[in-house]
């Protein structure tokens, strides 16, 4: 009996968190299918009664009277995709490098170097954008996805350290003594033993720096003025300061730039756990 | 073949030549900018960004520091912070343990946790800005139909009511994250303490207090630095739900930054609060280090 009531407080107490969660995603996509004249209704339509998909098809397949918007939403998730892959390859890459040799060899200024580069993570984007935007603007690197991907690298790239330095030191040194007596060298331990055995670290490390890159707003605001470098979150943030806002065209972009990290989060599920365990961190 | 380095001095090299290419653009595009900025912080220039400076010294800290808009900013920011942290704690804790003593449906919660927190900052934004839309939005209509308000509220005109608002966007969207590390912290727990204390007759409560909470202890430590750290520099959720408005009644130390500098005009002052909110940082990031970074793992 006590179990029973036990069973169903606890149930009781689900419930209010699934809805916490799910009412807010589910106005989201209701609104993306909900025809102009059912979102400004009185009453609200909770259940749109001409559900349509007139939205999606104006963003994903636009023709000639397509709005200007929509068309350009199409192109900065194209922006965003090549940001967000292109840091994650070279975060990826330079970063677990860069972290085998902080966890696993010997050399001057280990220590501190490793300490440093945990402490540049955690630097705000505020405080590095003004030379930034000079840089960019000098160099002629402004509004181009080029500065977007090397200022990403300003977070992307101490983060992956960070996260890989947690996996390698989960891998037992006695591993690379036995290819070290094996006759493998250093260079040989590391892309024959290490990196191999190092790929769920690899994976959610790169999981994560994706999705940083892909949420990054701020950069991308002040850093890119028009379609041939704007991100999806700066598309975003703009539907609302127009004056006549397109709701439904909004919740639209919304779902389509949800997509990605959603599913991808959600696949590996597993990875992100462990990765969060490991002190990471998107927040 | 003859060895011209040995084993020890092979490691070094090879030590530096894999950390070179990481260490070069981190030094390039962060370190360099801050210290840019700190040097920019002693010009007064305050006809946009590219225009001519005059050395000015400290005057631009001075006078941030004995400005009321700066201090009432800096007031606000600690508000949004402590309050989200603080309830995004105890709720994410909660929901840890909830899920932890394996409810029917825990597994469906915890999947579930990992939507809002993977639903990009901007999209979460924009969601609530129309939940909280004055004609039209969904809380008004929920409200007006289960009976708790009379008529439509306008939700953000008021600038305590924004701030709380934007403040609940946030707690939608980082509960779930530490729910995740707190769930994930208390499943590797030993539980032969807590079997122990019971059979000597501790309470749940006092299990809950003296044994598990304890033994959590570092796993929210990671947590609420992150989130701390992350809480003080709010830009994101607000640019999108409020502007700074109503009144910039929701203005908190990152948008005045940006204001300052690229809606105003003041770089020397927008470097000057960007170089403090640096300081910040790093007293932060100090901490953050003290608490992840343990030397004798990475031995």
């Amino acid at each position: 009996m006590k179990k029973a009531f036990n069973t169903i407080f606890k149930v009781l107490l689900v419930i209010p968190v699934i809805l916490f969660i799910y009412l807010p995603v589910a106005w989201l996509i209701i609104s993306s299918i909900s025809t102009r004249s059912e979102l400004l209704s009185t009453p609200i339509h909770w259940i749109p009664q001409q559900p349509t998909f007139q939205n999606y098809i104006n963003i994903l397949t636009p023709g000639q009277d397509t709005s200007e918007v929509a068309k350009t939403f199409r192109i900065t998730l194209w922006n965003s995709l090549l940001v967000a892959s292109s840091v994650t390859v070279i975060a990826l890459t330079l970063g677990s490098l860069a972290s085998y040799a902080l966890i696993r060899l010997r050399f001057p200024f280990r220590q501190s170097m490793l300490v440093g580069i945990l402490g540049t993570r955690m630097i705000p984007e505020i405080s590095l954008v003004i030379p930034l935007y000079l840089f960019a603007t000098r160099f002629g690197l402004f509004n181009s996805p080029i500065i977007l991907i090397i200022t990403y690298l300003s977070f992307a790239l101490p983060f992956a350290i960070w996260l890989m330095a947690a996996f390698f030191n989960t891998i037992p040194v006695e591993l690379e003594d036995a290819a070290r007596i094996d006759g493998c060298n250093r260079i040989e331990t590391l892309f024959r033993i290490i990196m191999p055995i190092s790929a769920p670290g690899l994976v959610s490390t790169g999981l994560f720096v994706f999705l940083t890159a892909w949420d990054e707003f701020f950069f991308a605001l002040i850093l890119t003025s028009t379609v041939s470098a704007k991100t999806v979150p700066v598309a975003i943030a703009e539907f609302t300061g127009r004056y006549v806002v397109d709701v439904g065209g909004m919740m639209t972009g919304g779902v389509l730039a949800a997509i990605p990290p959603v599913l991808l989060s959600l696949i590996f599920q597993r990875y992100i756990v462990s990765g969060l365990t490991a002190g990471a961190v998107k927040g | 073949m003859r060895r011209k380095f040995s084993l020890a001095q092979q490691d070094a090299l090879i030590g530096f030549g894999l950390i070179l290419p990481s260490l070069l653009i981190i030094l390039g595009i962060s370190l360099q900018p801050i210290l840019s900025t700190l040097y920019l912080s002693v010009f007064e220039s305050s006809r946009g960004i590219n225009m001519e400076r005059i050395f000015v010294g400290f005057g631009n800290y001075t006078a941030l520091l004995s400005d009321s808009v700066f201090w009432v900013t800096i007031g606000r920011t600690l508000y949004f912070t402590l309050v989200s942290v603080g309830l995004e704690l105890v709720l994410g804790l909660a929901i840890a343990q909830l899920i932890h003593s394996h409810p029917p449906g825990w597994q469906f919660l915890r999947t579930s946790l990992i939507i809002p927190w993977a639903v990009p900052t901007i999209v979460n934004g924009t969601m609530w800005r129309w939940i909280y839309n004055a004609d039209y939005g969904a809380l008004n209509g929920l409200l007006l139909q289960l009976g708790l308000i009379d008529k439509y509220i306008p939700w953000l005109t008021r600038p305590d009511m924004a701030m709380n608002l934007v403040i609940l966007a946030d707690i939608w969207h980082s509960v779930p994250f530490i729910a995740l590390i707190l769930q994930a912290a208390l499943a590797t727990l030993p539980t032969d303490l807590e079997e122990a204390a019971a059979v000597d007759g501790a309470n749940a409560l006092q299990r809950f207090l003296l044994i598990r909470l304890p033994l959590l202890r570092p796993a929210i430590l990671v947590a609420l630095v992150i989130r701390t750290v992350e809480a003080f520099r709010v830009f994101d959720i607000i640019y999108v739900i409020t502007n700074g408005g109503p009144a910039f009644g929701t203005v908190t130390i990152s948008y005045l930054t940006y204001l300052e500098t690229f809606s105003f005009g003041n770089v020397g002052r927008g470097s000057a609060l960007s170089f403090l909110i640096s300081i910040f940082t790093l007293i932060m990031a100090f901490i953050y280090i003290r608490v992840l970074y343990r030397p004798e793992e990475s031995q």
